[in-house]
Order: structure tokens, then C-alpha cells, then sequence
């Protein structure tokens, strides 16, 4: 059961084959099964299978929304109305929502049921899960090593099959680099594509959430639920919502795919690009032709990235005081020390480094030289996109310059750590469409990701694109030994 | 030395929406804590704000009638720092890009009319309210008020005096209501200014260090806390000190200013564009639209009125200070026979005096401008005089009736017949020998004493022109 793609899952449900409470509960004891994975921070089955249970009985009523009856993991940024909503984070670890996110309740109305909450780094700041306040998450294809993040939890529970599909968000790589790091397919929209309601803001101007499943066709069929113009989102973009299924078959002979100079260059692991190689060679077998293409200014991406997302960031996060809601110190002499203490346990290490780097660069007397001029680089950086998809119609390149790496490694380095997202980061800074397909293993057995990037809302394209190949390949279909069965 | 004072002001309105100006929720006032603040306002996880378009007509509205740059694009931005009742801990408001820019406003001083500069006009977020009584050494929350849309207007450092600023608050004041955007409601907190102060010697162009006082809520309070900050920066000068850029706080009770944070304590505010809101853009068909809303304006209102009405620029300035008090005199001289003079005599004189005796609004006055136009006619006509018009008045106040009901049910209807008129004189006459001998003498200040005895002799009633017509013709015969 838990190797079904969804429209086959979805399909054995309407056609009552199988009830949503099986589904349901087989998936539960996965996950308890694999709880060392620590793929979740919060699992309810009595509220899971509730929910279940009301899909039957939808079902039963003749009532069949796409995704009835089937279970998806959130990613615990967004909002659920009556669970935990920790974010990774321990001054959030009492917080239930009155609310649901949009996604969350689109989901809701098509009859999903909620799995659960996955593990993330806290805040969405990481890019190994190791952030977390709730420790870290193994990787199921080597428990060794870190899942990538922020959204670890739900890339590992798609890739050890403990959960059908997931939620998760993309600030600057966290849903394509931990896909490509488990061998799942992780889709990251255009920005505005998906309403922002109710997920935890981090950077605002840079979130977007998005599916992680096992295949483009999962994906398509998450988003036509999910996507599409909310009210509630001033920065949701009203404009027609395409059919994501239908436009997965589209035939990509004449595709012209660019490759970025700076995508191929120092620092990509030799493995990595072997494998990114092989992949483009299928492509051209599928009639699609490559372009050598240059993005001059993607060595900046880094450094804007990691001036805008904190002080973006150091704002978002004023909110979390103790005043309202949350984890407040139990102990404090004044207003201030309230603040003080209860920010102080409340957030781990990398959250207040980007607290404290954010509130640096929007100072009087540092604004016009970190936050401006950062906001005119992601001009720049934008535009070498728009020249670019002058030449070609989507941009592929490695997810991440090597595979995932062992618990640990990185988390006394930041620089190297924020390095993961080398060839993530600018897709958000220019609002564009990015997904990382399983393209191959390295020597280790351990997968790598090919990142197809698209124009400003050709999201359809990215998603045809990487169907096209999962149709003539099978690595998406890979699963981890230790999980198989 | 002679010293200029500078004053410049910054007034926070609050707008009549009926919703909130990134949410849903109720702006009323008065709810119990808390129960108007939904889940953007108190500023939960996740949650994002949108914008009420309704706010941007009535800023727009507000720059149009000042005269003002209305700013097709304006970006709203965030201005971060804790405090409790602050929930996001940022409040979002505009910086760079304010939706109204330069404009302007005359105020009437004692030198002649007067320009005060309006620098901009912004939108922003109100934000809630600490409580530190009731809580046991705790503070309380309030966030119905969070939320709540204002426009702050700063002006030009443009006034000189305590009056001159009172003069451009109470008009600014007038506007806002005329506009139909704010309720004045200066106790409830609709209508808040913060005064910069400065001095400088006469003739020096360069300002002087200021001090700003903050959130000071009524006329008198402002003129006093200016007028007192004025002094205090003289002195403090005069004795050779230097004044220190800080804000200070008005205490009405002590009728002093003092320190309340100096400009090392000062926020730095790190404002950036807010993400989650896309700039404000505006089409001019929004914009004439507006345009189109626009009612009659107060000054344009009380040049009518002199013109029209025939009233003196006085008459007219004050019953041009509310739209409801200027709709009541127009209502009232439109439906009466008597002149419109008479009316404004009325409402500045009787009317005025219970309302504010009772503290009510003219919209509250037990005497509609269609009952006190009846009253008037009954001057008009001769059937009661403007002495007795007093008593019917107090009567009509007092919910007695109509004019007619209240002469006719306490007969006072004047005397108008002539012979019997006649009749009481010859009565006075008769008993007044030595007066009317002090009379013949030339002492003709004891005319009066012949008409009191003649009212007192009628209660009044007799009609005064009459009795004068006559007592004259009977006396120099």
C-alpha cells in the first residue's frame, strides 16, 4: 500500500477498496515503526482517524473531492486547528492554532486527512533539520546523515513511505534541497501561487509552500488543491489556476533546457554531476535540446539571501514575546526581562543568529548598505533569469552541490551549511517556479536531486518537464533499503 | 531677549471604519477587553494583513481636502519594537511613501488668516491598550483597539503660539468630522496629538532643540502643556542650560511637562517595506471618485453664509464649526419668516447655552430646527415678544410642546390691541405724578420706569413697540 502512487490510493478509496481508516492507521504504524527516523513532532491518531472516518462516510454519501480519504503530513509551520503548531521550535511547543492554514483547510475540504506534523528546523532556519528543538531527523537512506531541511521531516517521511504525500515550505531550498537529499520529488511553486495564510512567516517576501510526494504526477495532483489566489493572502496572485494534472503530459520534444555556467562549477561534487549529466542525456533522448547559459550574478545570491531572509525574519519573529501565546520564563523581574529570558529559551542558536543578524542590517546607519542594497541585488539576480529564459524555457542544474552529509558536520560551520542552498536560493529571490526530481544515486546509494527551474509562474512547464522523465526513468520509484518491504 | 516659540503638530485620527484596517474585526468602541481582536490582530502564527480599501478612500478623502499630493503609489512599511500591546511587535505604517503628501491649511489667528504647511499624512494601525489598574501589580491587555485604521497628519513647524496651534487642531478637528472620517471623540482617543516644541531668539532662523509631548487629548490640555513647555524652554535657556531633545509627558493634574524618554532611550525603529502587503496604488477614477464624496467644505461653507445669509464672518465661523450645527441653522432659517440674523442669534445664544449646560451635541437638541424656526415666526409675527420667546424656549426645551401649544397654554400671548394698551397706561399714568413731572423736566432716563410698570402691569405680554409708540405720544403730548 504504501508504494501506491496517490491517484492509485486515491482511486482505491473512491472505489471503496480500501477505507480511509486503513489507510489511515496503516500509515499511523509506519510511523511508529519508524519513529526513530524522528519524522514527527506530533502524531494524533485519534484526530487522524477521525477524520478518516468522516471521509469514509463522505465517501459512503457519494461525496468524492480529489483527495478524499487520504492521508497527508504537514509540515509543522503550518497552522492545524486543534493540534500542536510548534514550528520546530520550543516557544511555540504549547501553541494550538484556532486556525487552519489555507493549505490546510483546502486540503480539509477535499477530504485529506491530517497524518500529522512533520520535524523541521526550527523556524524553517536550517538546512539539515538539525535545528530543531525537537532533535534531529535521520535520513532513511542513511541514518547517518541529515535529511537537508527546513523541511526534513516531510522529505524523509515521503522517502521512508510513512506518509503518502506532505506539505512543506521553501524559503530558500527547504523543500527542493531535503527532496533531493531523500530521493523525493519536492516542488517549490511560483511565489503567490499558494496562499501564505496560516504557515508561520519567515522571510514573507520569499515563503512559498509546496508538495513533497514521490513523483511530478503526486505533486500535480497536491496542488490542484492547494494553489490558486486567497483573499487572505494580499500577496497570493489572482490569476487563472491551471489544471495541474492535465498539463503533465505535454510532449517536451524542442524543449530547450539552459545550464547555468555557475551551476557547474567549483564546489559541485564530481558524483553529483555525473549524475545531473546522465539525466540531461535523457532529456535529449526525449527530444529536449540544451543551451549553455550564464547567471552572472549568482554568486550574490548567497550574501542577499542571508541579508534579506533575516531582516525579513527578525521582524517576523518579534511577535513570539510571551505575551499572548506560546512559551514565556517562568521567572522574570520586569517587562523586559520577560522578553528577554523568554526569547532566550525560547529560540535555539540559529534562530537568534538570524534574529540578531536581521536587526543589524535594517539599523539606522547599516539599512541603505545591507538591506537596500541587497533588495537592488535581487533585482539584478531576477533579471539574469528574465535574459536567460529569453534563450531557453526551463533551467536545470544539480539541487544541491553534494548529497546529504552526516549528522553534525556542518553545525559549527553556518557558512558552509548556508552553502547547501548555493543553487536554491536565487529561485526564490526571483520568485520562480523549482523542483528537485531523484535523478540517480551516488556511489554511497545515496540520492541526487536534478532541480528544474521555470519561468515566472510556468509552473505547469517545470511540472511536465519532470514528469516527462519520470515516465522513462524509474528513480523516483528508488526506496530506501532499510524501508522497503 | 525675545523669545519665537516653534510648534509643530502630529495628530492621529482615527478613521470611521467599520471594520479594521488589515482585518475583519469590529472597530467599535466600548466592547469588552479583548473580544473585538480576531486572529490577525492579536497576531497569531501565520496570520497576514489585508487592506481595507475603505481607509484609503478616506485618507484620499482627507488629502483632497487639504489641498494635498495625493500619492498614486504609497508603500506601507513596518515600524518594529516591543511593547505589550503592540502584537506583532512591529505597527504597520507608511515611511517613505505616504499616500498624502504636501498640503495645507488656513486657520484664522489674531493677526489675520493664516497658512499652516501639512507635510504628509500617513496610514497606520492603531495599536491596543495597557491597563495598570485592576491587575495587581500585573499589566492587562486590551487589543480591540489594535488595528484600528488612523492617519497620522504631521504639519510644517509652522505655528507660533499656543493659540495658533489650538486654532489649527480645533480646525483640523472641524474637517475630519466635516469629512464624515472621524468621530472628534477626543476622550474615547478618535483624536490625539503630539506637539513638537521649540524656541529661538526672534530673528534666528535656525530651529532650537526640540521636546515633543505625546498623546495629549483635549484642547485645553494642549494649549496648557504647550504654553507650559514654552516657558519651561525659556527658562531653561535664559539661565544659560541647554534644552534636551526628548519626550516629555503632560500632566494635566500638575499642569507640568516632564521627561519621559530622552533621544539616547529612542527606538530605532529599523522600518522596512512590509512584505506581506504590496504597495498601495491608486487610479485616478478612485481618486475623482473620491473627489466627488466630497462635501462642503468649512471654509467654503461660512463664506456662503456671510454672503448668503447676510451674517457677520464671527456668526458665520461659528456656526460653520460643526456640519450638523451648520445643517441646523440652514434647516431653521430656511423654514422661518423671521431673518436668518435672529436664528443665529438663537443657536449661538439659548440654544448653545443648554447644550452645553446639559452637554449635548446639536444632533441631541430637544428642539429641532423646524420647532425653534416656529418660535421665531412667532417673534416675526408680533404674537410674543423676544422676552417672552425666552420662557417659551425653556419650555419647548423641557419637551412642553410647540411654540404655539406652550403661548396658548400659559397665555402669553402678547397685547396687541391698542385700546387696551391705552387703558393699562392711563392706569400707570395716573399714579405716577412725580415721575412724570421728573420727565417734563428733561429727565427722560425715567422713560424705562414708565415701561416696566406697564410690562410688569401686562407680565409681559404687552406688545414693547406699542407701549413705547404710545407711553411716547401720551408723555411729549
Amino acid at each position: 500500500m504504501h508504494n501506491k502512487p496517490l491517484t492509485q490510493l486515491a482511486d482505491d478509496l473512491v472505489t471503496k477498496r480500501v477505507s480511509s481508516v486503513e489507510v489511515t492507521q496503516y500509515f499511523l504504524s509506519r510511523i511508529e515503526q519508524h519513529g526513530n527516523l524522528n519524522a514527527f513532532i506530533t502524531v494524533d491518531p485519534d484526530f487522524s482517524l477521525a477524520q478518516a472516518r468522516e471521509a469514509d462516510r463522505r465517501i459512503q454519501q457519494g461525496d468524492r473531492p480529489a483527495l478524499i480519504g487520504v492521508p497527508v503530513a504537514h509540515k509543522d509551520i503550518f497552522c492545524t486547528k486543534g493540534m500542536l503548531t510548534t514550528c520546530g521550535s520550543r516557544i511555540l511547543s504549547n501553541f494550538v492554532s484556532p486556525y487552519d492554514a489555507t493549505v490546510v483547510d483546502r486540503l480539509n475540504q477535499n477530504g485529506a486527512v491530517i497524518l500529522g506534523k512533520t520535524n523541521m528546523d526550527e523556524f524553517a532556519m536550517g538546512s539539515s533539520n538539525e535545528t530543531s528543538y525537537y532533535g534531529p531527523v535521520k535520513n532513511p537512506w542513511d541514518n547517518a546523515t541529515v535529511p537537508g531541511g527546513s523541511s526534513g521531516g516531510s522529505a524523509a517521511s515521503v522517502a521512508a513511505r510513512i506518509a503518502p504525500a506532505a506539505t512543506g515550505t521553501d524559503t530558500g531550498g527547504s523543500i527542493r534541497q531535503p527532496a533531493a537529499f531523500c530521493g523525493v520529488t519536492g516542488f517549490k511553486p511560483s511565489y503567490g501561487q499558494v496562499s501564505r495564510y496560516g504557515m508561520v512567516a519567515f522571510a514573507s517576501s520569499l515563503d512559498q509552500g509546496g508538495p513533497i510526494t514521490r513523483s511530478a504526477e503526486d505533486a500535480a495532483l497536491l496542488l490542484n488543491v492547494i494553489a490558486g489566489f486567497d483573499a487572505r493572502d494580499s500577496t497570493s496572485v489572482q490569476r487563472q489556476t491551471p489544471d495541474f494534472v492535465a498539463d503533465l503530459n505535454g510532449d517536451i520534444q524542442g524543449l530547450r533546457i539552459g545550464l547555468p555556467a555557475q551551476f557547474f562549477g567549483e564546489g559541485l561534487d564530481s558524483k553529483v554531476e555525473r549524475v545531473v549529466r546522465e539525466a540531461l542525456q535523457e532529456y535529449e533522448k526525449l527530444g529536449a535540446t540544451l543551451i549553455d547559459i550564464d547567471l552572472p550574478n549568482s554568486d550574490l545570491c548567497v550574501p542577499c539571501y542571508y541579508v534579506l531572509a533575516p531582516s525579513e525574519a527578525s521582524s517576523n519573529l518579534a511577535r513570539y514575546d510571551g505575551v499572548r501565546y506560546g512559551y514565556r520564563a517562568s521567572d522574570y523581574s520586569d517587562l523586559i526581562d520577560m522578553y528577554m529570558k523568554t526569547r532566550a529559551e525560547g529560540f535555539g542558536d540559529e534562530v537568534k543568529r538570524r534574529i540578531m543578524i536581521g536587526t543589524y542590517a535594517l539599523s539606522a546607519g547599516y539599512y541603505d548598505a545591507y538591506y537596500l542594497k541587497a533588495q537592488q541585488l535581487r533585482r539584478l539576480i531576477a533579471e539574469d533569469f528574465e535574459r536567460a529564459f529569453e534563450q531557453c524555457d526551463v533551467i536545470m542544474g544539480p539541487t544541491t552541490p553534494t548529497t546529504a552529509f552526516a549528522i553534525g558536520a556542518k553545525t559549527d560551520d553556518p557558512i558552509a551549511m548556508y552553502l547547501n542552498d548555493i543553487y536554491t536560493i536565487s529561485v526564490n529571490l526571483a520568485g520562480l517556479p523549482g523542483i528537485s526530481i531523484p535523478a540517480g544515486l551516488d556511489g554511497n546509494g545515496k540520492p541526487i536531486g536534478l532541480q528544474i527551474i521555470g519561468q515566472y509562474f510556468g509552473d505547469t512547464h517545470v511540472l511536465n518537464a519532470a514528469h516527462r522523465f519520470q515516465m522513462t526513468t524509474d528513480w523516483h520509484q528508488r526506496a530506501p533499503s532499510g524501508v522497503q518491504q | 531677549m525675545n523669545w519665537e516659540p516653534v510648534i509643530g503638530l502630529e495628530v492621529h485620527v482615527q478613521l470611521l471604519t467599520s471594520s479594521k484596517i488589515f482585518s475583519g474585526a469590529s472597530t467599535a468602541f466600548g466592547a469588552d477587553a479583548n473580544t473585538q481582536a480576531c486572529a490577525v490582530d492579536i497576531a497569531l502564527p501565520g496570520v497576514l494583513p489585508v487592506m481595507n480599501e475603505q481607509v484609503a478612500r478616506m485618507a484620499v478623502k482627507f488629502g483632497l481636502a487639504v489641498d494635498a499630493k495625493i500619492n498614486r503609489r504609497s508603500v506601507f512599511a513596518r515600524k518594529n519594537y516591543f511593547y505589550p500591546d503592540l502584537p506583532k511587535g512591529y505597527q504597520i505604517s507608511q515611511y517613505e511613501l505616504p499616500i498624502v503628501g504636501e498640503g495645507r491649511l488656513t486657520i484664522d489667528t489674531d493677526g489675520g488668516e493664516k497658512t499652516i504647511g501639512i507635510t504628509r499624512a500617513h496610514l497606520e494601525e492603531d495599536a491596543g491598550k495597557s491597563l495598570h489598574e485592576d491587575f495587581h501589580g500585573m499589566t492587562g491587555i486590551d487589543l480591540n483597539r489594535a488595528g484600528t485604521p488612523l492617519i497620522e497628519i504631521v504639519s510644517e513647524p509652522d505655528m507660533r503660539s499656543a493659540k495658533e496651534a489650538v486654532a489649527y487642531l480645533k480646525k483640523l478637528h472641524t474637517l475630519v468630522r466635516y469629512l464624515g472620517i472621524c468621530d472628534g471623540n477626543m476622550q474615547e482617543g478618535s483624536f490625539r496629538c503630539d506637539a513638537n516644541v521649540s524656541v529661538r531668539p526672534v530673528g534666528q532662523q535656525e530651529l532650537g532643540t526640540r521636546t515633543e509631548m505625546k498623546n495629549i487629548n483635549s484642547f485645553r490640555f494642549i494649549e496648557r502643556a504647550i504654553e507650559y513647555e514654552i516657558e519651561r524652554q525659556i527658562d531653561v535657556l535664559e539661565d544659560g542650560g541647554t534644552v534636551v531633545q526628548e519626550t516629555r509627558l503632560y500632566d494635566p493634574d500638575k499642569d507640568e511637562t516632564r521627561p519621559m524618554r530622552t533621544k539616547e532611550e529612542a527606538h530605532d525603529y529599523r522600518y522596512f517595506p512590509d512584505p506581506d502587503l504590496p504597495p498601495l496604488e491608486l487610479d485616478d477614477t478612485l481618486i475623482e471618485a473620491t473627489r466627488q464624496t466630497l462635501p462642503e467644505l468649512p471654509d467654503t461653507k461660512q463664506q456662503r453664509f456671510m454672503t448668503q445669509y447676510a451674517l457677520s464672518g464671527e456668526d458665520a465661523a461659528q456656526l460653520t464649526v460643526s456640519k450638523e450645527l451648520a445643517d441646523y441653522f440652514e434647516a431653521a432659517a430656511s423654514a422661518t419668516k423671521g431673518d436668518a440674523k435672529t436664528v443665529a442669534n438663537w443657536i449661538a445664544g439659548d440654544l448653545s447655552g443648554y447644550l452645553n449646560k446639559e452637554n449635548k451635541e446639536i444632533t441631541a437638541s430637544p428642539v429641532d430646527a423646524q420647532q425653534l424656526a416656529l418660535l421665531i415666526d412667532r417673534i416675526h409675527d408680533n404674537t410674543i415678544s423676544g422676552k417672552i420667546a425666552k420662557e417659551v424656549f425653556e419650555a419647548m426645551w423641557h419637551g412642553e410642546g410647540s411654540a404655539d401649544d406652550i403661548i396658548d397654554n400659559k397665555g402669553l400671548k402678547q397685547i396687541t390691541d391698542t385700546g387696551a394698551i391705552e387703558t393699562i397706561i392711563d392706569e400707570v399714568l395716573a399714579r405716577s405724578a412725580p415721575q412724570i413731572e421728573q420727565y417734563k423736566n428733561g429727565q427722560t432716563k425715567v422713560f424705562g420706569y414708565f415701561v416696566g410698570q406697564v410690562m410688569q402691569a401686562t407680565q409681559g405680554k404687552a406688545n414693547p413697540q406699542q407701549v413705547n409708540e404710545i407711553l411716547k405720544r401720551k408723555l411729549d403730548a
